[in-house]
């Protein structure tokens, strides 16, 4: 009899397994909370009884695996390359396994060689997000699969990460979407991710094998699977080893290692196994209780005073925060005495909550109390004001603002860091002089350090305090929470405690908000007086890190946590009187939530539609007042985005001589010439097919050929328009490669960026289909007429019959023609509408990123949304020619970014005139013009505004951003 | 039009300042070190790789910036801050590709950050091929790139017998401290001048210490190669040590020297003229006849290699311009560019088919020239294992540790296969 044992410890959990000739004998699956040598030892002591002291050969694997192995002097197997082993061994006619672990995504093909990948260091979609999601939906994973199937509906959710995710969820969420939606969308998400980002352009097909413990345990998440891919049952096979397979994996291959162990050899290998650190570790937050004592009886100093709710009489104010993740309540008497609080997970359903403690209140004011004035800000402001008749709706910014005054009435820096925005205000002559406000992709903040602590088995609270005394706290990091993941993966490899892993994960959190958010270099740059609030800040550990980190003492409230609601509070002491819901009308109240699409536009909105008990609706999840069922005011506003799309929809589908068809991707860098080359093919006699504007859809049918799932989002749309063309069974698609883009003499050059220069290399590499029609690419020059002329005659005579040099030069003559035309006309259309706002009084908008941002999907109906706001909105290439172009600080040698730098200078030379960067998650250029956008405009008193745009579709996050800068400008005013 | 006001290295700060240079391929930069102090300058190599220098980075520059930007902003500050050197008497020096790709950027990220910390007043010289900016007491001549080049190439040969034969070596070490000894005698030799017969004869002389040293060569190990984003495909400190990694897990390292980027950079320039009719005749003359003459100086330098019996000469220049055609066009020149699929290529065509594709995370570049091109490299070499990993501030060495296991793990499937 022949022992193998097979141990795979991941990211999450322990997973052993031992075969008498190949026939498990002894399965264990379990979680190891990062205790990972532990967890080891307490299983195999298990097994040892079944081995009876017998010789057996052994095997490691997995994430966690590796140090322990390496460090206990035991063999070790790669995870993919062991579970290859087990497939081949089980089920040896597969064509393709997925598996997904904690916090792993592999693909292996096993038809024509074996072809194994796993996710980058960028992706979320696996079981560790489904985790945290389960957590956002305040249920556990079971629930959470009970749940989605009973979904009716699937919503959009970006599956790049989980940071990206669950700023689409909770705006579903506070919406009022049906959680059995949200949660079959989060397995949709999970597929998507795993298809576009593994996959990679080779189709999954034949037997697909389904391993790993999510897939073992999601009955959800395998139909969901099964459905996108179009595979029966025949053909999804979903094994009863899933859950195990590495580990048998594992135990296989040890079968061809040298050298055999005892059980007992085996313990004490892994006991005495020294761990090497390799965690880099920090200062630790406190020296001892003492200090700790000085440090809690400093901070306790800044307290607001209670009142007694039970015995005041005379008016009050309520004020209420409803946040991403918790709500918020604060009612004060009228000397702003804190007369009750409430402070709770909002458990995605806002209103409810809201109700019961309206409810609550009322029940404790009786007679004596009378709610003189109430406010709503956060998240779900406008669906609770209009749930419950609330008589102001506030921008957080000002809300907190107002209760920061409160405190420290000379403050100069608020930073709040909250469930899962960070928000940083600078202070200037009593105003808000610029806000700075977490970008998706970094927004891991009070939520995740909730979310790790349950995932290491404790409370936050307790998760918080261990951390207070923690002896080495480990560096974890400052980028998004994924890397902080792997990070922390890292650190329990190497034995890192739970109170190191808390202390660093502070630290973290701290340096995030620092040097990604405010990116400050020093403390001096944040003023004198700093107020920190949040519920985040409530963690001492998160408190003592960002002191230390500053080498500065703050003021931290008492209620961290309620200053927006504190802050509405007062500020709805300018009522007189209440509209606010009555006594007897909340007793009936009832609110239901139904999802619907809206058909107003080609946004297809995913709209909410809340009705109360008095017939009242409120929708939600629109972009324009079209889908809020209002009629328009009668004013349309300029929208130079809008007039833009217009403008290229001019450049159609022609029927063309000769017969055969080119086909232009609307995508990219067409979105600038693409009235060059259409108009090129179509003086030359071809007829012309331009892929339309982009939907969701469009992205969707070109995910399966992405190779690199950290580029932006408008290159990976790109493989849509690519394959809508390739649809309409076109003879040829066009998009050259342009290393050079039109010169338009206001830089030091004229470059395109790598991925709009060169997309089509890639596109061509990893776009089978592309292989059966003609795929042009040339390298062109378009700054020279002529020779362009030739280069294309030289191309085309190769690709085409019957080329003549004659239409080639004649056509590219009308070629630039018509692009000139175009962007005279949008600079001639900037023009008017910058002279429309000046005429009605309205303020300007430059929305400005690049030509590509004006597409429907990428730009996710912003452009809208700030019309809705009372913008006139504008491009940055309809106005930049509107300033003089200065100096800047940075190398300025691509077209589309001298622009963004001329449209910075008209902003910032005009009153009326505001800039909101819109940025691709991932554009790696945009790490340098965003900065220097900012110099730019804050040198002249400017609010700066940056847009992270990527696959997030649900606008709320946008809202606050655009609202906290009119805000803003308004208290400026 | 970008900021010209920048502050310019002068004449008289050659004796009186310190100029700091960040690490990127340790023989490389001790030749050529000795070579600019023989020319009057103080220089000073910053070799600092702790943690600090990615977090001193993380504060002064963007933190979605490159993360070579990142590692060598953070560790001029550091260096700058240390109390060392007088802030007032140093100077900082570093090599700027300029083109399409992000990285264009660095020196002016590098002077934001200066500013910010409040050395405005540090001059930084930025060394590049496209001239741009013009410093008094720093000027590179014809004879000077001459000499310059001709280091690389000496370094180069260093650099590639010594990856050969630290996996095979009896007493661990031997080849690194002869690489190092070797650097310094270089140095010291170049001074008596170079080109012609003297630069072969001590090309012989490396070639022939290295066989010298005590080897066991009778286990055959896979070879992996490493190819990518310049600055974390050769740093340590940006690559985490990946060669050393590679090599305690019995792999033998293929580094394509830093010949090859010169070569490439030469190369666009000529690609530039002829596509894009950029620059003018004479240059474009003059670059094409260097670019012939470092051609026959690496043929030469295979030829002395190949000498041995024992050593491998890379692939010539030549050959890896072609089998780009396999991939891509070579017009695509931002980044690495072309020049990244056809090591590639070249790596699997001449028995490498492990290959390690490192870069930043989020380099655009790669996404076309790396990842964008695995496909098609796969479909000319279905056995090519080829592995992408990113770096970053944050991206976690056992995340980056457990793919390139799988990837060694392959290659001893490839290996047994054949």
């Amino acid at each position: 009899m022949a022992y193998t044992l097979g141990i795979d410890i991941g990211s999450t959990t322990v997973k052993v397994v031992l075969l008498r000739d190949r026939e498990p004998i002894f399965e264990k699956y379990e979680r190891h909370y990062s205790a990972v040598r532990e967890k080891t030892d307490e299983i195999l002591q298990q097994a040892a009884p079944l081995l009876g002291g017998a010789p057996f050969k052994v095997a490691i694997s997995g994430s966690a695996g590796l140090g322990l192995a390496t460090e206990a002097g035991l063999p070790f197997v790669q995870e993919v390359y062991a579970t290859s082993r087990v497939v081949e061994a089980l089920e040896p006619d597969t064509s393709c396994v997925i598996e997904l672990g904690g916090e792993d995504a592999k693909i292996i093909f096993f038809d024509g060689g074996i072809d194994e990948r796993m996710n980058g260091t960028c992706a979320g979609g696996t079981g560790a997000f489904i985790d945290q999601m389960a957590t956002l939906l305040d249920v556990d994973a079971d629930e959470l699969d009970r749940m989605s199937l009973e979904a009716k509906r699937i919503y959009p959710i970006a599956s790049r990460c989980g940071v990206f995710a669950k700023t689409d969820i909770q705006p579903l969420l506070n919406q009022g979407a049906s959680k059995n939606d949200v949660a079959m969308s989060i397995y949709k998400a999970v597929v998507n991710q795993t298809i576009a980002g593994l996959a990679q352009g080779k189709k999954i097909r034949g037997k697909v094998l389904f391993l790993g413990g999510p897939l073992y345990y999601c009955k959800g998440l395998r139909k969901c699977f099964a459905e996108t891919l179009g595979l029966d049952e025949e053909h999804a096979v979903f094994p009863s080893f899933a859950r195990f397979s590495v580990a048998m994996g594992a135990a296989i291959y040890s079968e061809n290692v040298d050298g055999e162990y005892t059980i007992d050899d085996i313990l004490s290998r892994i006991r005495t196994a020294k761990a090497v650190q390799t965690a880099e570790l920090l200062e630790p937050l406190f020296s001892g209780a003492e200090e700790y004592g000085y440090f809690r009886a400093r901070h306790q100093k800044n307290s607001v005073k209670r009142g007694d709710i039970a015995s005041y009489t005379g008016d009050a104010y309520l004020g209420i925060d409803c946040g991403s993740t918790t709500t918020k309540l604060a009612l004060i008497s009228s000397d702003k005495e804190l007369l009750y609080t409430y402070y709770a997970s909002n458990k995605g359903d806002p209103v409810e909550i809201v109700r019961e403690q309206l409810e609550k209140i009322y029940c404790e004011c009786g007679d004596r109390i009378k709610i003189k004035g109430s406010a709503v800000t956060g998240y779900g402001e406008e669906l609770i004001k209009n749930a419950f008749n609330i008589d102001f709706g506030m921008v957080e910014t000002i809300a907190h603002f107002t209760a920061a005054k409160f405190f420290m009435p000379d403050v100069n820096f608020i930073l709040d860091i909250g469930g899962q925005d960070i928000k940083c205000f600078r202070i200037k002559n009593g105003a808000i002089d610029s806000i700075m406000l977490n970008e998706a992709c970094s927004s891991g903040c009070g939520s995740f350090l909730e979310t790790f602590a349950k995932s290491l088995g404790c409370s936050i609270e307790e998760f918080a305090t261990r951390g207070l005394f923690a002896k080495r706290p480990v560096d974890l990091g400052s980028r998004c929470t994924v890397f902080m993941n792997s990070s922390v993966k890292q650190a329990q490899k190497d034995g890192a405690t739970l109170e190191d892993i808390s202390a660093g994960l502070s630290i973290s959190v701290v340096k995030n908000a620092l040097y990604k958010v405010i990116r400050v270099a020093s403390a001096e740059e944040l003023g004198k007086n700093v107020v920190v609030q949040g519920g985040t800040f409530y963690n001492d550990a998160v408190l003592r890190a960002f002191e230390k980190e500053l080498g500065t003492e703050v003021v931290r409230p008492d209620i961290a946590g309620l200053m927006g609601a504190f802050g509405a509070a007062l500020y709805s002491m300018r009522a007189a009187k209440s509209t606010i819901i009555s006594p007897a009308d909340l007793k009936n109240f009832t609110h239901t939530a139904k999802a619907t699409v809206c058909k107003g536009c080609t946004n297809n909105c995913s709209l909410t539609v809340n009705t109360f008990a008095d017939g009242r609706k409120f929708i939600s999840g629109n972009r324009c007042e079209k889908g809020a069922g209002i009629k328009s005011s009668g004013e349309k506003l300029p929208n130079l985005h809008e007039q833009k799309r217009n403008m290229l929809a001019e450049f159609g589908d022609v029927n063309g001589t000769r017969g055969e068809t080119v086909g232009l991707p609307l995508s990219l860098g067409m979105f600038e010439l693409l009235p060059l080359w259409h108009t090129f093919f179509k003086e030359m006699g071809f007829s012309v097919k331009v892929s339309k504007m982009s939907t969701r859809r469009t992205y969707e049918k070109g995910q399966f050929s992405i190779p690199s799932d950290t580029a932006c989002y408008p290159a990976k749309i790109m493989h849509g328009h690519i394959a809508e063309l390739l649809e309409d069974k076109v003879d040829a698609i066009f998009y050259p490669c342009l290393t050079y883009n039109v010169d338009e003499h206001l830089s030091d050059n004229h470059y395109n960026c790598p991925v709009v220069a060169y997309y089509s290399e890639l596109l061509s590499g990893n776009v089978e289909e592309l292989s059966s029609i003609k795929f042009l690419y040339p390298y062109l020059n378009i700054n020279d007429q002529k020779e362009l002329a030739a280069e294309l005659y030289t191309f085309l005579r190769t690709k085409f019959e019957g080329i003549k040099k004659r239409d080639v030069n004649r056509a590219v003559k009308a070629a630039f023609a018509a692009y000139e035309k175009f962007e005279q006309g949008v600079r001639d259309a900037g023009v008017a509408a910058v002279k429309y706002a000046r005429e009605h009084g309205k303020k300007i908008m430059i929305l400005a990123g690049r030509p590509y941002h004006i597409d429907s999907e990428i730009g996710h109906g912003i452009d809208a949304l700030a019309n809705s706001f009372g913008f006139v909105v504008v491009s940055e290439d309809s106005v930049y020619h509107l300033a003089k172009m200065r100096p800047v600080g940075v190398l300025n040698q691509w077209t589309y970014h001298s622009r963004l730098y001329g449209a910075s200078f008209f902003a910032s030379e005009n009153k009326d005139v505001q800039l909101v960067q819109l940025v691709s998650f991932g554009c790696g250029v945009d790490a340098i013009t965003t900065d220097e956008v900012r110099a730019i405009l804050e040198k002249n008193s400017k609010l700066y505004t940056q847009i992270k745009i990527d696959e997030i579709a649900g606008l709320g996050a946008v809202k606050i951003r655009l609202r906290s800068l009119i805000g803003a400008i308004e208290e400026k005013e | 039009m970008t900021e010209k006001n920048y502050v310019p290295f002068t004449e008289e700060m050659i004796s009186e300042y310190t100029i700091l240079a960040p690490n990127m391929l340790p023989i490389h930069f001790n030749i050529i070190l000795q070579f600019m102090r023989d020319k009057g300058y103080k220089v000073d190599l910053l070799t600092e790789d702790g943690p600090e220098v990615a977090q001193t980075g993380l504060k002064y520059v963007h933190n979605d910036t490159c993360y070579p930007a990142i590692l060598v902003i953070g560790q001029f500050m550091r260096a700058i801050e240390s109390g060392k050197y007088d802030p007032h008497k140093v100077a900082l020096i570093y090599f700027q590709t300029g083109g399409g790709c992000r990285a264009s950027n660095y020196i002016f990220l590098l002077r934001k950050a200066l500013a910010k910390a409040g050395y405005d007043y540090v001059p930084v010289i930025s060394i590049s091929f496209d001239g741009l900016e013009k410093h008094p007491g720093f000027k590179i001549n014809i004879p000077t790139w001459y000499k310059l080049l001709y280091g690389i190439m000496y370094a180069d040969l260093i650099m590639a017998l010594t990856e050969q034969v630290k996996p095979y070596e009896k007493n661990k070490g031997d080849a690194a401290a002869l690489a190092n000894k070797l650097s310094l005698e270089v140095a010291e030799h170049m001074r008596g001048g170079v080109g012609g017969k003297r630069t072969d004869e001590m090309m012989r002389e490396i070639v022939k210490r290295f066989t010298k040293i005590e080897q066991d060569r009778s286990v055959k190990k896979p070879r992996v190669g490493i190819v990518g984003e310049i600055y974390v495909k050769f740093s340590p400190l940006g690559n985490n040590n990946l060669g050393d990694f590679l090599v305690e897990n019995g792999a033998e390292v293929v580094l394509p020297g830093l010949m090859n980027f010169m070569l490439y950079c030469v190369y666009n320039k000529v690609e530039d003229y002829e596509l894009y009719h950029r620059g003018n005749w004479i240059v474009y003359k003059a670059v094409k006849f260097a670019f012939k003459f470092l051609l026959s100086k690496q043929a030469k330098m295979a030829e002395l290699i190949e000498e041995s019996g024992m050593f491998r000469s890379s692939e010539s220049f030549d050959e890896v311009v072609k089998i780009a055609e396999k991939c891509i066009g070579r017009g695509c020149k931002m980044g690495e560019g072309w020049l990244l699929p056809a090591e590639m290529l070249s790596l699997a065509e001449h028995g490498t088919p492990n290959i390690v594709c490192t870069q930043p995370f989020g380099c655009l570049p790669n996404h076309i020239c790396g990842k964008g091109m695995m496909r098609p490299i796969k479909e000319h070499y279905p056995h090519a294992n080829i592995i992408a990993v990113d770096y970053d501030a944050s991206a976690s060495r056992v995340n980056q540790e457990n793919r390139i296991k799988l990837m060694l793990a392959n290659a001893k499937v490839v290996e047994e296969a054949k």
